[in-house]
Parts: C-alpha cells; structure tokens; sequence
C-alpha cells in the first residue's frame, strides 16, 4: 500500500509538471492563473499521500485543507486583479 | 478494502491526468477552463473518498472518523469553491475582451458585447 501511494504520488508530480508548460507558456495571463489553480489543487493531494506516507495523517490533513481554503481565496484576487481592457 | 482505496485512487488519477491533457492540448481559454476545474473537482473527490476509505479500514476507531470527515470536508469545500473560482475567472476574463475561439475565426456572438450590465 506504500508503494502505491508512492506510485500515485510521482504521478501527480508528473502531471504538475505537465501542466507547468501551460503555466508557463499560456498565451493569456488568464491560463496562468488556471495553471496556478490546477497545480493548488494537485499539491493537495500531493500533501494528503505524503500525510499517508509519514503516516503522520493528522497534521497533513489540516495542512491540505488550510491551503486549499488559501488556493480558492488566491484564484479570487487574482482573476479580480486582471481585468482590463483587451488582455494580451 | 485496500482494493476499493486503489480503484478510487486510479479513477482520481485518470480524471487528474484527463483534465492536464484537456488543459494543454484546447485552443482557447474558455475551453481550458471547461476542462480543468471539472476534471480536477471530480479528481479530488475521488482522492478523497479512497484516501477516506483506506483510514478506516485498519478497524473503526474514533480518532480515524474524525480525519476521515475531515478529509470528506476537503471534498465538499473544494466541491463548492471551485465553481465560484471558475465563475470569478470567467467573468473577469470575459470583461476582458478575451474573444472566445471559433473554428473558422469568425466570431458566433457578436463580440466585443456592447456594455452588457456594466
């Protein structure tokens, strides 16, 4: 079982880093800001495996859901920052 | 039981890895934005279930219960602020001008809106 949390953990990674490129390369400032949300949302998971691969659960569980309480209030600021006229 | 952690944790990980591909390969923002935050929402719910699963399933005790909903509350929080970020980025995008793509260029409603309830 701790290998499989293991396992689904470098998948996660891996699929951070994909989603990295759009962060990165997005056309829009708008896709930046999905690239944040998307990888908030996978480095909690990411922080719940590593919970159940310390098995120290407790600490993590609060630590993943005061930063997802923290991702959706960021994605909120930022997306009301970026308005303006004619986005490049 | 460990089985039913592993059948939810691989389904997770197939809507987690269908929402980066829909995340990177769409043309447009709009349609980034359709797939990511449903992919992921589902995802994270998914996680959670058999994250939530595989704690109680060393025998019930009061301590795992407690972890257990508040690894479901996760699920529940992030099921109900993901539409809300998604609808404020939306709407701050599309308040931007930022013309939804079409498959031949030529725009399907007629854009930029005029005022619209400015």
């Amino acid at each position: 079982m701790q290998s499989f949390f293991i396992a689904a953990a470098l998948v996660l990674c891996l699929l951070i880093l994909l989603s990295l490129y759009r962060g990165v390369f997005g056309p829009t400032v708008f896709d930046r800001i999905i690239g944040a949300g998307f990888i908030g949302t996978k480095t909690i998971i990411l922080l719940l495996l590593m919970g159940f691969i310390f098995n120290r659960i407790d600490m993590f569980i609060d630590v993943a859901l005061a930063y997802s309480i923290l991702n959706f209030i960021g994605t909120l600021v930022v997306s009301k920052y970026f308005i303006r006229k004619g986005v490049k | 039981m460990s089985t039913l952690t592993v059948i939810f944790m691989v389904a997770g990980l197939f809507f987690f890895t269908t929402a980066t591909i829909g995340f990177l390969r769409f043309p447009d923002f709009y349609t980034r934005m359709h797939a990511t935050a449903k992919g992921d929402t589902l995802g994270t719910l998914l996680f959670l279930i058999g994250l939530a699963v595989y704690i109680l399933h060393h025998g019930f005790h009061w301590l795992d219960l407690v972890q257990s909903i508040k690894l479901i509350f996760i699920a529940v929080f992030w099921f109900l602020a993901s539409p809300t970020a998604t609808h404020a980025l939306l709407r701050s995008a599309f308040e931007s001008d930022l013309a939804p793509w079409t498959k031949d260029g030529k725009a399907v409603i007629e854009w930029p809106p005029k005022g619209g309830e400015k």
